[in-house]
C-alpha cells in the first residue's frame, strides 16, 4: 500500500503502459516466431511430397549441372569466344524489348500518377478508377499477360512487350503518385496566380520538380524489365531468353555456359550503370545508392 | 517590350550573356538527347515489330478465348452413319462430360429427326436416314435477325451445300462459310453448326462457368451449390458412404472439369516457394549482411569475400538459378525455394549491409558504455536500428517473390505458374485458363494485403522501441 502511494499517478501510468507495450511486442514475437515455425513444417512438408526428386539427392547432385556446362565450354576451347559473339544480337534484341516496353511504362506510369494524384485531381471518382486500373494493371503478373498474348499473337517479342509494358506503367504508376502527391505546391500556386492553365500548371510546377525522381525509379525498373525479358523469352517471345531455352533442350554445353555468361555480364553491367545515373539523378552522391527501395521521395531531395 | 530601346536591349543582352549562353547550351542539350531518344524509340519500334500488331493479331482465336472465359457451349454431334448408337450431347465436347439425361433443348421430335433450340428462339431441324447416310440434311429456321430459312445438304460428289444456293455461292449471307468439305454457320454469337458429310455439330452457348461447384459425374449433380449445402442439415444422406459434408467437400475438391483440389494445392505450392524462400534469404542474409558491414567487420578480407558472394548470387539471375536448381531437385517447390533463397540471399544481405553502415554510431557507444561486449552491442545498439528497415523490405520482397514463384513454376517448378501454362496450351479450356488467371491475381492481391497490414502492425511496435 506504501509503496503505491510514494509512485505519482503519471509515472505509474507510464510504467503500465510500458510494460502493456512490452507484452504487446512479446505477443507479436512469439506469434511470428509460431508462425514461422508453422510455416516452415508446412511447407517442407508440402514440398517433400510433391518434389519429383528429394532434397537429399538434390543437394548431393547440386554441382552436376553447372560442372557438366562448364567443362563442356572448357573443352571447346576457342570457339568458345565465338560462340559469345554469335549470341550478341539476340542479346541486343532482349535489350530492347526492356528498353522499349520500360519506355512505355513510363509514359503510361506518368499519365496514371497524374491522374491520381489527389493534389492534381479535384475528382474523387476519377482518382477511384485510376488508382483500381492500375492496381489491376500491377497485381497481373508479366508471365501471365506474355502468355495470353503470345497465344493470340504467335511467337515473336511483342507479347512480351506488350505484357512488360502494362506491368511496368502500373508498377511505375504507384511509385510516381506518391512522388508526385508529395510536391512542393508552392510553385503550382505561382503558376495559378499568373493564370496558367492545368496542363500548363502540371508541365512547370509539377515535372520539373519530379522527373529526377521518377527517372531514377524507371532506371530501376529497367534493370528488373530486362530480367523480365529473359524470363519471357524462355516461354517463346524471342531473344536471349530463347535462345536459352533451346540450347538447353539441345544439351549444347558450351552455348549455355557462352549464352548465361553474357547474360550474367549483362545484368550486372547494367545494374552499376542505372546505379551510377541513379546517383547522378538524385545527386546524393554515388555510393550507397545501391537499390532504389532506398529512395525515397524526398528524402534525397 | 516597346518601350526598351534596342540598343538597351542589346546591351541587356552583352551584359548578362553568361545567363543566355547557358540557357540556350542547355536548350541544345535537351534537344540532343530528346531527338537520340525518339530515334532509338523509332528504331526498336520497327525492329521489335510493334506496327505489325494488326497482322499479328489473331482475331478469331480472341474472339474463342473472349468468349469461353465467359460462357460455355455444348455439344450436339450426330453423325449421319449409324446415328442412334453415335450421338452425342457434351459439354465442350468432352466425352468424360456426356449428358446422361438429353437435355430439354435438343429432342427428338420425329422418327429421323432431332430438333435443337438456342435460346435466342433459333431452332435447326438434323434429318438423318438410317439406310442412306448421304441422304441426312439440316434445317435452320426462327433466329431473330435471319428471316430465310436456310436447307444444308449433301450432294452426290458428297460436298455439303445450301439449298438454292448451289450456283451462287458468293450471295450467301455473311454468317455462312462454305469450304469443300465444310459449311460453318454463325447466326449469332452464341450459336454455331458445323456441317460436313459425315456429321452435322451443334455448339450451343451459354453464359457463366458451367459446374463449376459439381461436376456432372457425381452424385450431386444437378445441384446448386446452395441447393447443397442445405442439405448438410437435413437428415437423409444423399450417399451412402460418407455424410452430406463430406460429400460435398469431396465432390467440389475432385470436380473433373475445374480441379480445384489440385488448383488450389498448386497455389498453396506457390505460396510456399515464396514464403519458404523468403524466409530463408531473411535468416541466411541477416547474419552475413554484419560480415559485410566496416563498422561490425573489422577484417577487409571477410568483407570483401562476403559483398563478392552477394554480388554473385544477385547477379546470377534467378532464371539462371532456377535452371540448376531445375536439374538438382527436378520439377518442385524445392526447386523454386532454393532459387528464390539464393537471389534475395544476395538482395538481402546487400541492402541490410548498407543499412547496418547507415546506423547511428551513438545508440552502440552508449551501450558501450554500460560494459557490455561486442555482441550485446550489436543486439542493443545496431539491431533495434535496423529491425524495421529488415521487416518491411522483407516483405516487399515476399510480396514480389509471389509473382517470381508463379514464374518459376511455369518454368517446371510446378505450382500454379505451370497448371496455368498447362490449361493455356491445350488450346481449348480457356475458362480454366480464366479460372487460374483469377487465381493468380488474388493471391498477388491478397500477398499484397497481407505484407501491408502485416508491416503496419510490426513496424509500429518496434518502431517505438527501436
Amino acid at each position: 500500500m506504501n509503496s503505491t502511494k510514494s509512485i505519482p499517478d503519471h509515472i505509474q501510468k507510464i510504467d503500465n503502459d510500458l510494460l502493456k507495450l512490452e507484452r504487446a511486442k512479446r505477443n507479436y514475437s512469439f506469434l511470428s516466431i509460431g508462425i514461422v515455425i508453422l510455416v516452415c513444417y508446412l511447407g517442407i512438408s508440402v514440398s517433400e511430397n510433391s518434389n519429383a526428386g528429394s532434397f537429399a539427392r538434390g543437394i548431393s547432385s547440386f554441382f552436376d549441372y553447372p560442372v557438366d556446362i562448364i567443362s563442356e565450354a572448357y573443352q571447346s576451347g576457342f570457339s568458345f569466344y565465338g560462340l559469345i559473339i554469335k549470341y550478341i544480337p539476340v542479346l541486343i534484341e532482349t535489350i530492347n524489348m526492356a528498353v522499349f516496353s520500360t519506355t512505355v511504362g513510363f509514359i503510361g506510369g506518368l499519365i496514371f500518377s497524374i491522374f491520381s494524384a489527389r493534389n492534381l485531381i479535384k475528382n474523387p471518382t476519377v482518382i477511384f478508377w485510376v488508382r483500381r486500373l492500375m492496381d489491376v494493371c500491377r497485381a497481373f503478373p508479366e508471365l501471365v499477360i506474355a502468355l495470353l498474348f503470345l497465344y493470340l499473337m504467335g511467337k515473336s517479342a511483342l507479347p512480351a512487350v506488350i505484357a512488360i509494358s502494362i506491368h511496368t506503367a502500373g508498377a511505375l504508376g504507384k511509385l510516381f503518385s506518391e512522388a508526385v502527391e508529395n510536391c512542393d505546391m508552392k510553385q503550382i500556386e505561382g503558376l495559378e496566380s499568373v493564370g496558367a492553365k492545368w496542363i500548363m500548371r502540371v508541365r512547370f510546377g509539377i515535372i520539373p520538380q519530379v522527373f529526377p525522381i521518377l527517372l531514377s525509379y524507371t532506371l530501376l525498373r529497367l534493370e528488373i524489365n530486362v530480367r523480365a525479358s529473359t524470363i519471357l523469352g524462355f516461354v517463346g517471345a524471342g531473344g536471349i531468353g530463347e535462345i536459352l531455352s533451346k540450347n538447353i533442350q539441345w544439351k549444347y554445353g558450351a552455348d549455355i555456359c557462352a549464352v548465361i555468361l553474357i547474360l550474367v555480364l549483362t545484368i550486372t553491367a547494367i545494374d552499376y550503370l542505372s546505379r551510377y545515373f541513379r546517383g547522378i539523378l538524385i545527386g546524393d552522391g554515388k555510393k550507397g545508392l545501391g537499390f532504389g527501395a532506398k529512395i525515397l521521395p524526398g528524402k534525397n531531395e | 517590350m516597346s518601350d526598351v530601346s534596342i540598343p538597351l536591349r542589346d546591351k541587356i543582352y552583352q551584359d548578362n550573356i553568361h545567363v543566355f549562353e547557358t540557357a540556350s547550351k542547355k536548350a541544345k542539350q535537351t534537344g540532343i538527347i530528346f531527338t537520340v531518344v525518339v530515334l532509338y524509340f523509332l528504331f526498336a519500334f520497327f525492329s521489335l515489330g510493334v506496327d505489325k500488331i494488326a497482322e499479328k493479331w489473331n482475331p478469331e482465336r480472341a474472339s474463342f478465348l473472349a468468349l469461353d472465359i465467359y460462357a460455355h457451349k455444348d455439344h450436339f454431334k450426330m453423325p449421319w452413319k449409324k446415328t442412334e448408337n453415335k450421338l452425342q450431347i457434351t459439354l465442350e465436347g468432352n466425352l468424360r462430360q456426356e449428358y446422361k439425361v438429353t437435355p430439354e433443348w435438343a429432342e427428338k421430335s420425329d422418327d429421323n429427326k432431332w430438333t435443337v433450340t438456342f435460346k435466342n428462339g433459333g431452332k435447326v431441324d438434323a434429318y438423318y436416314f438410317p439406310d442412306n447416310p448421304l441422304a441426312g440434311y439440316a434445317v435452320m429456321y426462327d433466329f431473330p435477325g435471319v428471316e430465310e430459312i436456310f436447307t444444308f445438304r449433301i450432294n452426290e460428289d458428297k460436298r455439303p451445300y445450301v439449298e438454292g444456293y448451289e450456283d451462287r455461292v458468293e450471295e450467301l449471307p455473311g454468317f455462312i462459310r462454305q469450304t469443300k468439305n465444310k459449311l460453318e454457320v454463325r447466326p449469332s454469337l452464341f450459336s454455331r453448326i458445323q456441317f460436313t458429310k459425315s456429321k452435322i455439330e451443334i455448339h450451343r452457348f451459354s453464359r457463366g462457368w458451367k459446374y463449376f461447384w459439381f461436376d456432372n459425374n457425381g452424385p450431386l449433380d444437378g445441384y446448386s451449390l446452395f441447393g447443397a449445402l442445405s442439405k448438410i442439415f437435413s437428415g437423409d444422406r444423399i450417399v451412402e458412404e460418407m455424410s452430406n459434408a463430406k460429400l460435398i467437400w469431396v465432390e467440389f475438391t475432385e470436380n473433373e472439369l475445374w480441379q480445384h483440389g489440385k488448383a488450389w494445392y498448386a497455389l498453396l505450392e506457390t505460396i510456399i516457394m515464396a514464403f519458404m524462400g523468403t524466409l530463408i534469404a531473411m535468416l541466411v542474409g541477416f547474419p552475413l549482411a554484419f560480415l559485410a558491414a566496416y563498422n561490425i567487420t573489422p577484417l577487409a578480407g571477410v568483407r570483401f569475400a562476403v559483398r563478392r558472394l552477394f554480388d554473385f548470387l544477385r547477379g546470377i539471375d534467378f532464371l539462371v538459378w532456377s535452371l540448376i536448381f531445375l536439374r538438382a531437385f527436378g520439377p518442385g517447390p524445392f526447386t523454386g525455394i532454393f532459387a528464390i533463397a539464393f537471389t534475395d540471399t544476395g538482395t538481402l544481405g546487400k541492402l541490410m549491409s548498407e543499412a547496418i553502415e547507415n546506423t547511428e554510431k551513438n545508440q552502440k557507444e552508449g551501450v558501450e558504455s554500460t560494459g557490455a561486449n561486442k555482441t550485446l552491442q550489436n543486439r542493443f545498439g545496431i539491431i533495434p536500428q535496423i529491425l524495421p528497415v529488415f521487416i518491411s523490405q522483407s516483405l516487399y520482397y515476399l510480396e514480389s517473390n509471389t509473382r517470381g514463384a508463379v514464374i518459376i513454376g511455369a518454368m517446371g517448378a510446378g505450382g500454379i505458374g505451370l497448371q496455368f501454362l498447362g490449361a493455356l496450351q491445350t488450346g481449348t479450356d480457356f475458362e480454366n485458363v480464366a479460372y487460374y488467371t483469377v487465381l493468380v491475381v488474388g493471391v498477388v492481391i491478397a500477398m499484397d494485403m497481407f505484407s501491408a497490414w502485416l508491416r503496419k502492425k510490426l513496424i509500429v511496435p518496434f518502431g517505438q522501441f527501436g
